[in-house]
């Protein structure tokens, strides 16, 4: 490997040909960390349809931006990115690699670190500089409690989870140097096939881009609690989501699962309806703005997370709240 | 057909949060006297995957599950446990230091212990443990092995020496299949385990237990522990949570709700 430098590489996961958020908020973490070392921020992304990702990623603080752009990558899938991605790595020698905690970069950091020889650490909510060297804040026993890990061999792989970071302002005026990769891939070391893609049409806001999201728990009731939940989301414009209990149920969409392993929002309120408040639930909620829930213990758990508590039956409030907001809205 | 199944035993994860501590002098978990260990959820599934891969061909297959696991001071009553599911045998690799070692670490160790098991055909794993939360040790496995990996498992069916696995994605579900061996790592999408059967649990108590050593499966000091570590924890800590709520009352859930609109409107939430 290259004689490593202070760099930092980020890779940014691309969806319908643009970065998603956390891509760009990993961009203002490794402009801030870049800064701080005197290194530089390559971005790398891979996709379909990138003709002007480069102008953009620069714009939010890459120095440099690698770009594979090619039908295969249209999708994600692990073991067509890592061939490319291990030797921009190798390449680069960064000091750092950041790469999404999502379900995609999930599975793609351990793999590469893993083929690079280093250690990775998934799921960091913040990495500061301290004599040069990465320490990574992770959390672990469930979101109960904190870890904060260095790694003696460089480069330090890290995954870092979504609204943990604040994204540059866009400035189309900063110019980084785009390149477009020399793909190595060789399509038949791809060993796991893909047979089937089934997508839920997401319909209304994004979970996680939403201003305002709604979580229902088991204290809803039943299925029929979502609805309400609906009603509401509709009004302010907010999103839907869910305790994985209430998934597990089926009383709602795997895919509104928030926490641990599910989605991570942070939103200006994020409104709890009948959810305990369990760490794992919290993981992917805690850093909400504003936190507001309504449940029937006064002793539930959730009530140490928000700045607004009521103590109540849900299924006797949320209607008449959806009601005041229909009024405050009209 | 040979399954393996990697778990690992960890302090029960759904403890009530004031119960939880930790020595923060000596990066440790202070275990909470008096809880038994279990399986971690997510391994505990992994063999529910593998126990239905087992059913579903059938009384006659000729399908072996083997639980491997590592631990530093004996693991027993899990691998009880594992075994009083169904799963056929169990290896325990004994390492005084595991706790400390850390993901890259325990990858290694475990991708020794199954080459030492010989020919293995399917291997899978909890997409994380439920204690560090890292989920790196299955893809580790894999790429160590130079197999392939499917992660996020809901559902794992297998034929003809191939895998067929559903796996989680954000917004929906991915059929993806690979030739065998393969690895695979089980999301708690997978769904409800089954409950340890008395025919079973009594069957478990003559089921062999393997204890290796480290040098058994030929691994030196420079491998195990402190001295094969890619990481330092330099502090471990429970984060402190200052929010003081306040709380809205009312008469009648007309008023509380009212209230509460007001407040949200005032904040300029909505
Ligand atoms: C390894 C692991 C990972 C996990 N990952 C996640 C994760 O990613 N996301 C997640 O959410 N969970 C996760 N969990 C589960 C988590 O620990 C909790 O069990 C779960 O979040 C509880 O969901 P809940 O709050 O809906 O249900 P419960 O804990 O049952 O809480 C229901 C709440 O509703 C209240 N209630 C009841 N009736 C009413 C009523 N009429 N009106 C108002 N309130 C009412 C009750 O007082 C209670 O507080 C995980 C668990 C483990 C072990």
């Amino acid at each position: 490997m290259t004689e490593s430098n202070n760099g930092v590489l980020v890779v940014v996961e691309m969806l319908d040909s643009q970065p998603i958020d956390l891509g760009l908020e990993m961009l203002g973490l490794a402009r801030r960390l870049a800064d701080s070392s005197g290194g530089t921020v390559t971005a790398v992304a891979f996709g379909t349809g990138l003709e002007t990702t480069g102008e953009l990623l620069s714009a939010y603080g890459a120095d440099q931006v690698l770009i594979n752009d090619h039908e295969i990558f249209a999708n994600f899938h692990a073991e067509a990115w890592l061939p490319d991605l291990s030797k921009i790595v190798v390449e680069v020698a960064p000091a750092l690699v950041l790469i999404g905690h999502s379900l995609s970069g999930t599975d793609l950091a351990p793999r590469l670190a893993y083929r690079l020889d280093v250690d990775v650490a998934t799921g960091c909510e913040s990495i500061d500089i301290v004599n040069g060297r990465p320490h990574m804040t992770r959390s672990c026993f469930g979101g109960l409690a904190r870890e904060v890990v260095t790694f003696n061999k460089t480069p330090a792989v890290a995954t870092i989870r979504s609204k943990t970071q604040e994204p540059l302002t866009q400035m189309m005026e900063r110019v980084g140097e785009v390149q477009q990769v020399n793909s190595i891939l060789d399509v038949n070391s791809i060993r796991t096939r893909v047979i089937k893609r089934e997508r839920e049409k997401a319909d209304g806001v994004k979970l996680e881009s939403a201003k305002i999201v709604i979580g229902g728990g088991l204290g809803l009731g039943g299925p029929e609690g979502f609805d309400t939940l609906n009603e509401i989301a509709a009004l302010v414009d907010g999103a839907v989501g869910a305790s994985r209990a209430a998934c597990d149920l089926d009383w709602c969409p795997r895919s509104y699962q928030i926490g641990l392993t599910g989605r991570t929002v942070a939103p200006e309120l994020y409104l709890a309806v009948g959810i305990s408040g369990a760490s794992h639930h919290m993981a992917g909620c805690g850093n909400s703005k504003t936190i507001v829930s309504i449940n029937s213990d006064p002793d539930a758990a959730i009530f140490k997370s928000s700045s607004f508590g009521i103590v109540g039956n849900s299924q006797e409030i949320m209607p008449a709240l959806v009601e005041e907001i229909r009024k405050l809205k009209a | 057909m040979k399954i393996v199944v990697c778990v690992k035993q960890i302090q029960n994860p759904e403890i009530p949060p004031v119960q939880f501590r930790i020595d923060e002098e000596a990066k440790v978990l202070i275990p909470v006297s008096g809880l038994s260990p279990v399986l971690s959820p997510y391994d505990e599934q992994a063999i529910e995957a593998a126990l239905r891969i087992r059913d579903e061909a059938g009384k006659d297959s000729d399908i072996e599950i083997t639980i491997v696991t590592i631990a530093a001071k004996g693991a027993r009553a899990v691998i009880k446990a594992a075994l009083a599911l169904g799963a056929d045998n169990a290896v325990l690799l004994s390492e005084p230091t595991f706790d400390g070692s850390g993901g890259y670490v325990t990858a290694h160790n475990l991708a020794e212990t199954i080459r030492a098991l010989g020919e293995v055909d399917l291997i899978l794993t909890g997409r994380q443990a439920a204690d560090w939360d890292a989920g790196v040790v299955g893809l580790g496995i894999a790429e160590i092995l130079d197999i392939p990996a499917i992660t996020f498992a809901c559902d794992v069916q297998v034929a003809d020496s191939v895998v067929t696995v559903k796996r989680i994605l954000e917004d929906g579900i991915e059929t993806v299949e690979a030739n065998l061996p393969a690895l695979v790592t089980i999301s708690n999408e997978l769904g409800k385990v089954r409950y340890a059967s008395m025919r079973e649990t009594m069957r478990a108590a003559k089921k062999p237990i393997k204890e290796w050593m480290p040098e058994d499966i030929g691994l030196d000091e420079a491998q195990v522990g402190s001295s094969a570590m890619r990481y330092e924890l330099e502090r471990l800590y429970i984060p402190v949570n200052d929010t003081e709520c306040e709380f809205i009352g009312g008469d009648t859930p007309a008023e509380i709700a009212a209230t509460l609109a007001q407040h949200l409107r005032a904040a300029q939430l909505i």
